[in-house]
């Protein structure tokens, strides 16, 4: 983990850093990447990955309209809105 | 009349049911006790209007006779809980002010089950912390002290710190909290009180701030086994509206915390739980677990769980895997906090610098890191394979008994600032927790003792897939025999006055 990387994955993130911030992150999240490196040492090459272990398949329903109609309660929380529209800085120059 | 704030949930019930006291009464007591506690920090949002309503609605169905299982019992609610019209914020500055349109399904069969909310309890920021000091709203502090007369102030532990310290402070009858690492029982172990997270899939996500959606699952606190079991059964069941919510009958969980018989069920020790470095009073409370399911008649056979020791850094990809995934929400668009920016990608970035604390981005990062391209395979998909390996340990376990008991946490609790030079350190304090959350078993905490401090030290049991029944039936008798009746000093010097 060094400063290109932790820059590149702040971008990606969408976070922005300061310079003071990535010299605390560097060592820091190093730490935990090499925390977690302990995994190698296992083999795992005929494991199936568990993603979930709800043993559940997704359920099918009717592919009928069950809600909406709430414009107004769907933008109750928006920083910003404009009749029935969520308003966000221009996108197109 | 009898401090109404020190009853049981259970005790409650019946003292409403049998007409000693009205809810109005006994939530005016607990609304007051919060008032009297405000410097612990536990609650970020008192609801008395609401409470003072739903504690009449209730006594007027009382009258009719038509009381539901907690009706007009007052209780706090975590807020990871959407509820609706009161802030729900998970503690984080970029939630700060959310209202939600909506309740969340398990506060709601809590209020179809006459249940009063007392207000929003504190946690560590979108459920990221072990200790309750990541909260944008303040920390909290424990209503425990160590005996040696430092008056240092304790952590309740986390992520469930507000919950765990409200019900241990006599601030509401129990709480709801969510676990997805060790939540719920840590902070129970901490403060002295039961904590019960079940099955993955047992109560619905719906509502609930997502962290991690693969491990997240709410539960319950309460003072007694009983009282976690009550609470538990009010906010369980199928839920359509959450994919990963099973469609099964509740059982009756009452009626199994009140079985208090182990006689001939097979009890696991896992011996990778004996932990080099383990503090002497840990081991202590564990032998003495041991010895009391023993005495009761239950068989005790040595376990092997040998993955164990790949748990932690296992959950610490997929966690925050799951954690940057579903925080990428966050955009200031929707809901929640906003900063502008020349343009929209740097109204993102400075939105999200804001608004989330150094844990989550810490934790979004890292997610963001063993997702991204060329590590994919490496760290996340390798730490899938090695939750296959946990799960499959567990599996084997259980073809010898019935449930496991260990030690919740490596330490009781500590003071508030201890533990936060290394994220890792912090992350420990879940090391015998999160194995059973990835492989979504139920847990739970129950107090045992305490240790030379005067501090609570609990007992974790674990049980198979959909069988919470057998940890209640387990924590019941665990409970009977250690007889804790401990109560913090500021608790109790309040009640003497």
């Amino acid at each position: 983990m060094d400063e290109a990387t932790v820059r590149k994955v702040a971008r990606l993130a969408r976070l922005k850093v300061t310079d003071e911030e990535v010299s605390r992150l560097v060592p820091q999240l190093g730490n935990i990447m090499q925390f977690v490196e302990q995994l190698g040492e296992l083999d795992t090459d005929n494991v199936e990955p568990l993603a979930s272990v709800a043993n559940i398949d997704l359920r099918l329903r009717e592919d009928d309209v069950t809600d909406g109609g709430m414009a107004d309660q769907v933008l109750a929380n928006a920083p910003e809105s404009m009749e029935d529209f969520f308003v966000v800085p221009k996108v197109v120059e | 009349m009898t401090n109404l704030t020190h009853l049981t949930l259970a005790e409650a019930l019946k003292g409403l049911e049998n007409k000693d006291f009205t809810s109005v009464e006994i939530t005016q007591a607990h609304l007051d006790a919060i008032e009297g506690m405000r410097h612990l920090n536990a609650y970020i949002t008192e609801t008395p209007e609401i409470a003072l309503e739903q504690a009449k609605a209730s006594d007027e169905r009382r009258a009719k006779g038509q009381a539901g299982l907690l009706d007009g019992a007052p209780v706090g609610i975590k807020d990871l809980y959407c509820t609706k019209g009161v802030q729900s914020a998970a503690c984080s500055n970029i939630l700060r002010g959310f209202k939600p349109e909506y309740e969340s399904t398990v506060t709601q069969n809590l209020f179809d089950e006459g249940a009063v909310m007392l207000g929003k309890l504190n946690m560590d920021e979108f459920a990221m912390g072990s200790a309750n000091t990541t909260s944008a709203f303040g920390n909290v502090i424990s209503p425990w002290k160590r005996k040696d007369g430092s008056n240092a102030d304790l952590t309740p532990g986390g992520s469930s710190g507000g919950s765990a310290a409200a019900v241990a402070a006599r601030m509401a009858l129990a709480a709801t909290g969510t676990d997805t690492g060790g939540s719920i029982r840590q902070p129970a172990a901490f403060t002295g009180i039961c904590g019960i997270k079940p099955t993955y899939g047992r109560c619905s996500r719906w509502g609930i701030v997502a962290f991690s959606s693969s491990l997240d699952q709410a539960g319950s606190f309460g003072r007694t086994v009983e009282d976690s079991a009550l609470m538990l059964q009010a906010m369980a069941g199928f839920d359509p509206k959450d994919s990963t919510s099973a469609n099964r009958e509740v059982p009756d969980f009452r009626a199994a915390s009140l079985n208090t018989s182990v006689k001939g069920l097979k009890i696991g020790i896992p011996k990778e739980y004996r932990a080099p470095g383990m503090p002497e009073e840990v081991e202590q409370i564990w032998q003495q677990g041991i010895d009391w399911l023993r005495s009761e008649g239950a068989e005790i056979i040595d376990v092997s769980l040998p993955h164990t020791k790949y748990a932690l850094p296992a959950y610490y990809i997929i966690a925050p895997a799951e954690c940057s995934s579903n925080l990428a929400r966050y955009d200031g668009v929707r809901y929640g906090l906003r900063e502008e920016g020349e343009d929209l990608i740097e109204s993102y970035e400075q939105t999200r610098a804001k608004g989330f604390g150094d844990e989550v981005k810490r934790r979004v990062m890292i997610g963001t890191y063993v997702l991204s391209a060329g590590y994919y395979d490496a760290y996340y998909i390798k730490a899938q394979k090695v939750r296959r390996l946990i799960l499959n340990d567990f599996l084997s376990a259980y073809e010898q008994c019935d449930a496991l008991l260990t030690p919740t946490a490596p330490s009781a609790a500590f003071a508030i600032g201890e533990n936060e030079d290394d994220p890792i350190k912090m992350y420990l304090n879940d090391v015998f927790t999160v194995p059973a959350s990835l492989a979504g078993l139920p847990g739970m905490s129950v107090p045992a003792g305490l240790n030379a401090d005067g501090l609570p030290l609990g007992l974790q049991i674990i049980g198979r897939q959909w069988d919470e029944e057998m940890v209640l039936r387990v924590g019941a008798t665990l409970e009977k025999a250690a007889n804790f009746k401990a109560i913090p000093e500021m608790v109790e010097s309040k009640l003497a006055a």
